[in-house]
């Protein structure tokens, strides 16, 4: 009989339908193992009591033989959904003490297929960052150690690092994550785990705190391909209550998930091989390149030839939104308030000392690139680049079925590193970022390890509203890579 | 372009911002760096192109301008830092 922890969401979820297990049982062991991987910081607010009776009451519908898509399973919540008298933070010092008066469309969503929440998880203030390391509640930690340098504690990625951290180290069954420009997906393969940014418009945005607001999409961060496929099916969903959420509808995503990608074409874009990427990455993309021609699919050279210009293009559209989204945050509503000596000072007292350094900067950034004068030059001009890699894209996408890259252009690195310059930090989007401005689903799995013995992920992508694909193509690379390492720390456990 | 002192205290302010004097140098290298990186745009020839500002391929839906929620005052200031009855409370503004 395997162990509780050996059984990812989709088995848990049969095992309780069985009613082999209780989720009053395995929501108690989650619980206890967030206590036991304190040191991990992926928690922001743990929610014992809350959880412990989402899950008494999972058990009795279960015991009706009732019980939704979720039912009594155990999850955590990225600090950036608004959740009913819960604190949530954002990770930042501006929200303190928040706690909101209504619930995300997306947790409501999990809540009603029976879902059970454990806590609220670390990230990068407002979601801006690589490495979870710019978090007024400290950095988080990724469960792996480097097998040469075990004592270095190494980054989950970022932003939905504690996520990222709690699925990878077992401290959560599945998370929610929120990509903007590589968010789910860098983490994801810094951990070992699996990352699906859905397209855009598919998650309900209403109740998440905005970054940028023609990015931001909500998805599910798991164990396995199918544990994903099962958790945005809880998660999506049309919402009148945003205007960009998807009228399409979404379709099983399981379906096809076993269908192969026998007589697929798959596109292996030649600007992703970009100047000093460590080889160990265009080696593991090779392997995934091989995995799927063996597996039947014909492998196609593609050009997007506007890539390298998708990391700039973001660095100012993603600010501009920022700047403008953050414009709320000023001490009267809610959060932090830092008194002056009038309303004005009030204002920018709150946000010198609520926002953190990152934040600051990109604020400024978006200002300035909005302001009178430099709207057109800066803030325009990436739009319409913005324009030409959807272009690309739709171009590449008349050929092919779906695009194998790289995830991120390394494995996990060092806490506290590629923090002296912030355009250091921001390259370790290069390969998420274009996907993420075209509105794309793309999801990053888990391939095999580096030299440093730390997980390396590849990612999918594919056409608007093509999940279905980009899971099949995606549950075709799990197989094949077979990965089954898992940190030193879950040894015994 | 490049950002001088002056200039980043005036986005500061723009910004509600309050960047303390020590704060502003470290920041005006930061911010030159990040506008160094992004006006590789200038290379892009986007000549006829239009802006893309929204990828979700629907216009945005409309409805009745109508009131479709609301009434409960307590709930929308009950995370105020300050407030007097149902209403937010600021610093005097009008002497």
């Amino acid at each position: 009989m395997p162990g509780l922890f050996d059984l990812d969401l989709v088995a848990a979820r049969d095992a309780l339908r069985a009613r082999e297990i209780t989720s009053t049982e395995l929501t108690a062991a989650y619980l206890a193992r967030i206590e036991a991987t304190a040191g991990l910081n992926a928690y922001i607010t743990v929610t014992a009591d809350r959880a412990m009776a989402m899950a008494a009451a999972s058990d009795a519908r279960l015991a009706k033989g009732e019980g939704a898509a979720l039912e009594g399973l155990p999850v955590a919540i990225k600090d950036l959904f608004c959740t009913e008298g819960v604190l949530t933070t954002a990770a930042s010092r501006i929200l303190d003490g928040f706690k909101p008066t209504y619930e995300s469309t997306v947790t409501a969503n999990l809540w009603r297929a029976g879902a059970v929440m454990l806590g609220k998880t670390n990230m990068d203030e407002f979601a801006m960052g690589s490495s979870s390391g710019t978090s007024y509640y400290g950095p988080a930690v990724n469960p792996w150690r480097g097998a040469q340098d075990a004592g270095t504690p190494l980054v989950p990625g970022g932003s939905s690092g504690g996520s990222a951290a709690a699925v990878a180290g077992w401290a959560a069954l599945a998370a929610t994550g929120t990509d903007t420009g590589g968010s789910i997906r860098q983490p994801a393969s810094f951990t070992g785990i699996v990352g699906l940014k859905p397209s855009y418009g598919r998650c309900s945005r209403w109740g998440i705190v905005a970054f940028a607001s023609s990015l931001d999409q909500a998805g599910p961060m798991t164990r396995t391909v199918r544990d994903a496929a099962v958790m945005l099916s809880a998660m999506a969903g049309h919402d009148p209550k945003d205007s960009t959420s998807a009228a399409e509808a979404l379709p099983d995503l399981e379906a096809s998930l076993e269908a192969g990608v026998k007589g697929l074409r798959i596109g292996v874009p030649a600007e992703y091989r970009v100047d000093g990427m460590p080889s160990e990455i265009e080696e593991i993309w090779a392997r995934g390149i091989a995995w799927l021609r063996d597996a039947g699919a014909e492998i196609v050279d593609i050009s997007l030839p506007h890539t390298r210009y998708a990391l700039p293009t973001y660095y100012i559209v993603a600010p501009a939104e920022a700047s403008s989204n953050l414009a709320r945050y000023d001490g009267v509503r809610y959060g932090l308030r830092v008194e002056g000596e009038n309303l004005s000072a009030m204002y920018a007292n709150t946000r010198g000392a609520g926002f953190g350094a990152e934040v600051q900067r990109r604020v400024l950034i978006g200002t300035y690139v909005l302001s009178a004068g430099y709207y057109d030059a800066y803030y325009r001009k990436a739009q319409r680049v913005r324009a030409l890699i959807r272009r690309d894209f739709d171009e590449a996408f008349g050929r092919v079925d779906a695009i194998l890259a790289p995830t991120a252009p390394s494995d996990a690195f060092a806490v506290g590193a590629n923090e002296d310059d912030p355009v250091k930090m921001y390259l370790n989007d290069v390969f998420t970022v274009p996907a993420s401005l075209a509105g794309l689903p793309g999801m990053s799995v888990p391939a095999g390890l580096s030299a440093r013995g730390l997980p390396l992920g590849l990612q999918v992508l594919g056409r608007m509203f093509d999940e279905p694909m980009v899971l099949r193509v995606g549950r075709a690379i799990e197989k094949a890579a077979a990965f089954t390492a898992r940190p030193a720390m879950l040894e015994g456990v | 372009m490049s950002l001088d002192k002056a200039t980043v205290a005036s986005i500061a302010a723009l910004a509600r911002l309050r960047v303390p004097e020590e704060r502003l140098e470290p920041m005006v290298a930061d911010l030159n760096t990040i506008l160094g990186f992004v006006e590789q745009l200038d290379e892009v020839d986007t000549t006829g192109v239009e802006p893309l500002a929204s990828v979700t391929g629907h216009a945005l839906p409309q409805r009745d301008d109508a009131v479709t929620d609301g009434g409960y005052p307590e709930r929308v200031t009950a995370n105020a830092p300050d407030r007097v009855n149902d209403f937010y409370a600021v610093p005097k503004v009008v002497e």
